[in-house]
């Protein structure tokens, strides 16, 4: 349990927390190229329209798996003939997509979940715990995996799957920081001054967990597109027409031989995209997390 | 202590039943009949005659409402009987039984080196901290945490397999039939099943090593005149294990949501193929099996580590 009592912040002088994230932003060089990677990712996603030099889902067959930097297509083309540095950067698209909108609605649900139950405590806290100790006893990844079978596929059942997984770690990591937070004396005062529960919860707990809830979504959403590029390579994923990487990993599983680049490539870009958001949650935890400051 | 472990059991019974619960019911709500898949594709359903039909049901009991079925599916389970694979007609206990060491042989030689060669890499880290023997760890860490299973199979099979034709891709050999063969096609499938809880283990082992290493009583050691080994491998390193441990009981869900995308890359014919097989082709009593299967592993496990702590840190005691 988080014991925050005598917390010595007031006698010492104020740093902005935005600071403390340019701060770590700027002089730890890992934080810095994750930072840069995924505004590349961010503008690929936004202006793919205009970054592809081809459509993503143009089929020319006179254009069928030519090699690299053959004919204009600078990472060469799937069978299909369709253009793979295209798919790529439209791929960027749905796994922005699928992950932003994963982790918000689950870090809603399970943050909402969390507090809830560890302020009231008592059986409700009993219930939902149970709940979720049931829900994090599987792997989370088989979790959303038959989820995902269940509903079928495509992109908004594939969201719904993948939150379904992801709400169980929220409410533990909520609920435990509320059980904390709660014990403390502003709270105490807060209840005395006749605040309601929604009230407190809402403007005396949330704030106070408020950091490790950023920190946990920034590394969240590396692991649902990890998890995303996973069902959609198993084919319970984003449906075939869409560039989706982990679909278009498997798609050019078969070429391996010939052309390992449609494989090979999209592997990359999931690699490169989850390394980036792993780098800026670690860098904003250190900037967030009271207990590290000063350590780094 | 002793109450302690009971209440854990009894919320482990609790949170199982409600696992079974949810998989039984879920597995339900699959669009599409199940029956179809018993007739494995060739005949269309719909061409049987209705009396085959109702025949077929009444066999695997489907025509009893669905709570029924429940009850009888978990009545079952306590007399051993997991129910019969729609799909392969054989006893589900039969199938498990030939697929799990498959996936405990692959998931345990994966722990095993995830384990040893993560503290070890993490240790060796923190103690050349700054040095380029850290940031070259580091940054392997860094990069292996983001690796997606699949895709780095796919790359090893093309690097060992295709090109440099050292490796054969795909298929399991038992090791006590052939232990060359067995060693040869898992090497493949036990990087890919380790390189994500290996880099977690290293990056936990270095953080938490650094942690100690701050740590009053450390000093003291040095103050005494300590050797530097000596304060390492009593003083520091036994201390800096108990967030790992922590770790390595997270590892075995992970196992197993890994081993799905190894068995179906390297064709190996464990759990976690037959799981995502079973899944795509609504062979629901096999999934029901798999899923209740896991759920008790991790959940005994997720025990056994809260249970170690005590032994290895006094400080936490239970009652």
């Amino acid at each position: 349990m988080q014991v925050t009592k005598n917390t010595p912040t007031n006698t010492l002088p104020r740093v902005s927390e935005w600071r403390r994230v340019t701060r770590v932003f700027t002089s730890r060089p890992t934080v810095t190229i994750g930072g840069i990677i995924l505004l590349l990712v961010v503008i690929c996603a936004v202006f793919a329209k205009w970054l592809a030099p081809f459509p993503p889902n143009q089929i020319d067959m006179t254009a069928s798996m030519v090699q690299p930097g053959v004919r204009g297509h600078l990472l060469g083309t799937d069978d299909l003939g369709r253009d793979i540095l295209s798919r790529l950067i439209y791929g960027s698209q749905v796994a922005l997509t699928v992950g932003l909108t994963a982790t918000t609605l689950s870090a809603i649900i399970g943050v909402s979940l969390g507090i809830t139950a560890g302020y009231f405590g008592k059986w409700g806290n009993m219930v939902i715990m149970r709940i979720t100790d049931a829900m994090m006893s599987f792997p989370n990844i088989l979790l959303a995996l038959i989820i995902a079978a269940v509903l079928g596929g495509g992109t908004r059942n594939l969201i719904i799957a993948l939150t379904i997984g992801t709400i169980p770690g929220y409410v533990r990591m909520t609920n435990g920081l509320t059980l904390g937070i709660k014990e403390n004396e502003y709270v105490l005062a807060g209840r005395a001054m006749g605040a309601s529960p929604l009230r407190q919860m809402v403007t005396h707990i949330l704030p106070n967990a408020l950091s490790p809830i950023i920190v946990q979504m920034t590394l969240q959403l590396g692991m649902l597109i990890l998890a995303e590029s996973g069902l959609s390579f198993l084919g319970v994923g984003i449906s075939p027409p869409t560039s989706a990487w982990g679909s278009m990993v498997y798609q050019g599983y078969v070429y391996l031989e010939t052309n390992p680049v449609i494989s090979l490539a999209p592997g990359v870009a999931i690699m490169l995209v989850v390394f980036a958001f792993n780098m800026v949650g670690d860098g904003l935890r250190d900037a967030l997390d009271p207990k590290l400051r000063g350590k780094l | 202590m002793a109450t302690y472990i009971v209440r854990r059991l009894i919320a482990a019974v609790i949170v199982i039943l409600l696992v079974t619960l949810a998989t039984f019911f879920m597995m339900r709500l699959i669009p599409g009949d199940p029956l179809q898949l018993f007739m494995s594709g060739t005949l269309n359903i719909n061409s049987l005659a209705p009396d085959k039909l109702a025949a077929l049901r009444h066999e695997f009991g489907l025509d009893k409402p669905v709570m029924l079925q429940y009850l009888t599916w978990l009545g079952n389970i306590f007399r051993g009987d997991l129910g019969t694979s729609l799909y392969y007609q054989v006893p589900v206990g039969h199938l498990i039984a030939q697929r799990y060491p498959v996936t405990l042989h692959l998931g345990v030689l994966a722990l095993v080196i995830s384990t040893t060669l993560g503290l070890l890499i993490g240790l060796v880290a923190a103690l050349k901290r700054g040095k380029w023997m850290d940031t070259l760890a580091t940054s392997l860490a860094y990069l292996g945490q983001a690796v997606p299973v699949f895709w780095l199979g796919i790359l090893l099979i093309y690097i060992f397999n295709l090109t440099l034709h050292w490796l054969p891709t795909s298929g399991y050999t038992s090791p006590f039939v052939n232990f060359g063969q067995s060693t040869r096609q898992l090497i493949m499938p036990v990087i890919c099943l380790s390189i994500t809880t290996l880099s977690s283990t290293a990056r936990q082992m270095r953080s938490s090593m650094l942690e100690v290493i701050r740590q009053d009583y450390i000093r003291t050691a040095w103050s005494k005149g300590i050797s530097e080994r000596n304060i390492v491998m009593t003083h520091a390193l036994k201390n800096s294990l108990i967030p790992v441990i922590t770790l390595i009981g997270l590892f075995v869900p992970w196992i197993f949501g890994g081993s799905v995308f190894v068995e179906t890359i390297f064709a190996i014919p464990g759990i976690g193929r037959l799981l995502v097989e079973s899944i795509i082709g609504k062979d629901y009593i096999v999934v029901q099996s798999i899923t209740l299967i896991i759920a008790i592993i991790v959940i005994f496990t997720n025990l056994i580590v809260d249970i170690s702590y005590s032994w290895i840190d006094p400080r936490i005691r239970f009652n």
